[in-house]
């Protein structure tokens, strides 16, 4: 898959996403419990987001209305210029289809299904050639370095494996965003951090992640992180600029050590 | 997304679980072969009982003297059953071709009960006093021997025809009954003629009969009294319902009464064939509609079992849906899954149908009938439509977020 650079210059000219003063509220039997109450978050096209935040602190929920798969209550939310709250359930179907990629904490890959069909999967909702989709799904795994595993099934590839399958998948539509809900949170440390660096990497080509976690380790991988508390935003802290190199993978190319320290680049 | 992929997706589902799946296949597999089959021994004893009934002579029309059997004297009183008889007059009358034209013949029956008995075997016996026309009229031949001649009523012979059931029992030892004489009550025949096996028709033994010269039969014993029935023959089966008019009209005029106030049953073969057929009819229904329950059960497996996928598989809808599934695609690949089934089960039903349809079963061959394969094959697939529906919507129902959460 290549990736058009030009681009990446002209990020700032259209945030992927506008979230204006989001609340979301639940109804959890007779009580209603308020998520978010307000939360106002602007992200640009090739930043590397980190939304960090305690359970019961409104992440998950972020990370739902982020992936369209759940609407807010009140507020406005713009993903790559459409409004979201505007559209109906087929419209959020084909806009989760498009412009956004999941990966999820406990790889979520079909059972039973060999790799390259669960990478080839959101290909099956966007028409496209049989022939089309298994290029775009070799390419895709080409990218995570798992080209030789495209036959085996998920019950045959280790953790790591499984989710670089499901990142796999998550770009191979070549969404404007790529949604992670602590995709390391399965993972030993070796891996988790082979992950980081494949993220990290996808963001030096050019892609906008928005990666949700509760450890530091893991989101000093990012550009900027946003800390959540009861449902709102308490810090909001640029770690390097959206058009910079991620903060690793530019350590990497000066010292070639991943660490934490890789921040301070 | 396409048909084939669509058709893929639905195909990984049932063999996911290989063995459930074709359980729920063999449900409806079983209820289209019980249609086909059930149908068709429908269709086969139907025919059965269609062509015993020809056989039995469908140019015939019986009076029966009485209001024994159905409409009875009751309309015309008291006075008018005892001065109506049938009697000879009213048999030379329907003899008559001005009157009757339609009538090939007429046979006066009078029966009797009696025992039979030859040196020491003896067996109880039906016995019909008759004319020579009896055994056209009635598909009787012999198998031996000659038949009753009109001299031999006129003459009051006391001679007779014997079933084969009678000589079976009277004739233990095998030896020729030709020639003999066989005491019935107290008086003696001679067996002058033995008739061909006729079979059993419905609940009547045919062969248990004994026949003989109606004027003998009265001498010896019932007396005098009128004819129990006249057997009338009609030219052919089309003239039937004429010749029963005629027959009415002329059995009216003879007791000076109306066809309706007639104490006389006349019964039109023609009626019975239709009654029959109406009968089996019902009875192919009957089949049918049981069949039918066991396709519905059938149904109501394909339901379960797709619940239960439903169910099993909510994490993967969840998933599909989070990649852009939208509901519709969902929709169809569960309905498509819920059609498979059926659609399988049709087809080996369908097959295991045909199959089962070659044997024959308690005694009827069975007879496919053509419309039962593409009635219990589309009633398979809206079996499969209907059931898979609430199913399916509920899978394309479910909410991303819940279903991935699903453990």
């Amino acid at each position: 898959m290549s990736i058009d650079v030009s681009q990446i210059g002209t990020a700032g000219s259209r945030p992927v996403i506008v979230l204006r003063r989001i609340v979301k509220a639940y109804q959890m039997g007779n009580i209603e419990v308020t998520a978010l109450r307000g939360v106002s978050l602007t992200i640009e096209r090739g930043d590397f987001v980190a939304i960090m935040g305690a359970s019961g602190s409104g992440k998950s929920t972020m990370m739902n209305i982020l992936g369209c798969l759940d609407i807010p209550s009140k507020g406005q939310f713009f993903l790559d210029g459409i409004d979201v709250r505007t559209l109906d359930e087929a419209a959020l179907s084909h806009i989760r289809n498009r412009k956004i990629g999941f990966v999820f904490q406990s790889f979520n890959l079909i059972p039973r299904t060999t790799a390259r069909m669960n990478v080839e999967l959101p290909l099956l909702y966007a028409s496209m050639t049989a022939r089309e989709r298994r290029a775009r799904a070799e390419a895709a795994l080409e990218m995570v370095g798992l080209a030789d595993r495209s036959g085996h099934f998920p019950n045959e590839l280790s953790g790591g494996q499984q989710q670089r399958v499901a990142l796999a998948r998550a770009i191979v539509t070549d969404p404007a965003l790529v949604l992670a809900d602590e995709p390391t949170g399965n993972l030993d440390t070796t891996t988790s951090r082979e992950m980081m660096l494949m993220f990290s990497e996808l963001n030096r080509t050019g892609r906008t992640i928005i990666l949700i976690t509760h450890e530091d380790e893991i989101a000093a991988y990012a550009k900027r992180v946003v800390r959540l508390r009861d449902g709102l935003i308490i810090d909001d802290r640029r770690l390097s600029a959206v058009d910079a190199a991620p903060p690793v993978v530019a350590a990497h190319d000066e010292t070639r050590v991943f660490s934490a320290g890789g921040m301070s680049a | 997304m396409s048909l084939r992929d669509t058709l893929r997706n639905s195909w990984q589902g049932i063999n996911a679980n290989l063995l459930r799946s074709a359980l729920t296949v063999l449900g409806v597999l079983i209820g289209v072969s019980a249609v086909i089959i059930l149908l068709a021994v429908g269709t086969g004893s139907s025919n059965a009982v269609a062509s015993r009934i020809s056989a039995l002579g469908t140019n015939t029309i019986t009076v029966l003297s009485t209001g024994r059997f159905g409409r009875g004297p009751s309309t015309a009183g008291a006075t008018q059953s005892q001065t109506a008889h049938l009697t000879t007059r009213s048999v030379q009358a329907i003899e008559d071709p001005t009157q009757a034209p339609d009538v090939a013949s007429v046979s006066p029956v009078v029966t009797a009960s009696e025992t039979a008995t030859y040196s020491s075997a003896s067996y109880s016996t039906s016995i019909t006093g008759t004319t020579p026309n009896y055994l056209s009229a009635e598909d009787y031949t012999l198998a031996a021997g000659s038949p009753i001649t009109q001299a031999d009523v006129t003459n009051r012979k006391r001679v007779v025809l014997i079933g084969q059931t009678v000589l079976s029992n009277l004739f233990t030892s095998g030896e020729n009954p030709l020639g003999q004489t066989i005491q019935l009550g107290s008086a003696s025949f001679e067996i002058i003629g033995v008739l061909a096996e006729k079979g059993s028709s419905g609940i009547t033994n045919q062969d248990s009969i004994v026949i003989a010269p109606y004027t003998a039969v009265q001498d010896e014993l019932t007396g005098y009294s009128p004819f129990s029935e006249l057997l009338v023959q009609a030219k052919s089966t089309a003239s039937l319902n004429n010749a029963a008019t005629e027959v009415e009209d002329i059995l009216a005029s003879e007791a000076n009464t109306t066809v309706t106030a007639l104490p006389f049953s006349v019964i039109n073969e023609g009626t019975l064939l239709t009654t029959a057929q109406s009968t089996s009819s019902t009875f192919t229904t009957l089949l049918g509609a049981v069949a039918a329950i066991s396709l519905l059960v059938g149904g109501i497996g394909v339901m379960n079992i797709m619940l239960v996928t439903v169910t099993e598989r909510t994490r993967e809808i969840g998933i599909r849906k989070a990649v852009g599934a939208p509901k519709s695609a969902i929709l169809t690949q569960f309905l498509t899954e819920a059609v498979l089934l059926s659609l399988i089960g049709g087809g080996g039903g369908v097959i295991v149908g045909l199959i089962g349809s070659r044997f024959k079963i308690d005694g009827v061959t069975p007879v496919i009938a053509g419309y039962s394969i593409p009635l219990a094959f589309g009633i398979a697939i809206a079996v499969g439509i209907f059931f898979g529906l609430y199913p399916a919507n509920r899978a394309a129902s479910l909410r991303p977020i819940d279903a991935l959460r699903y453990e």
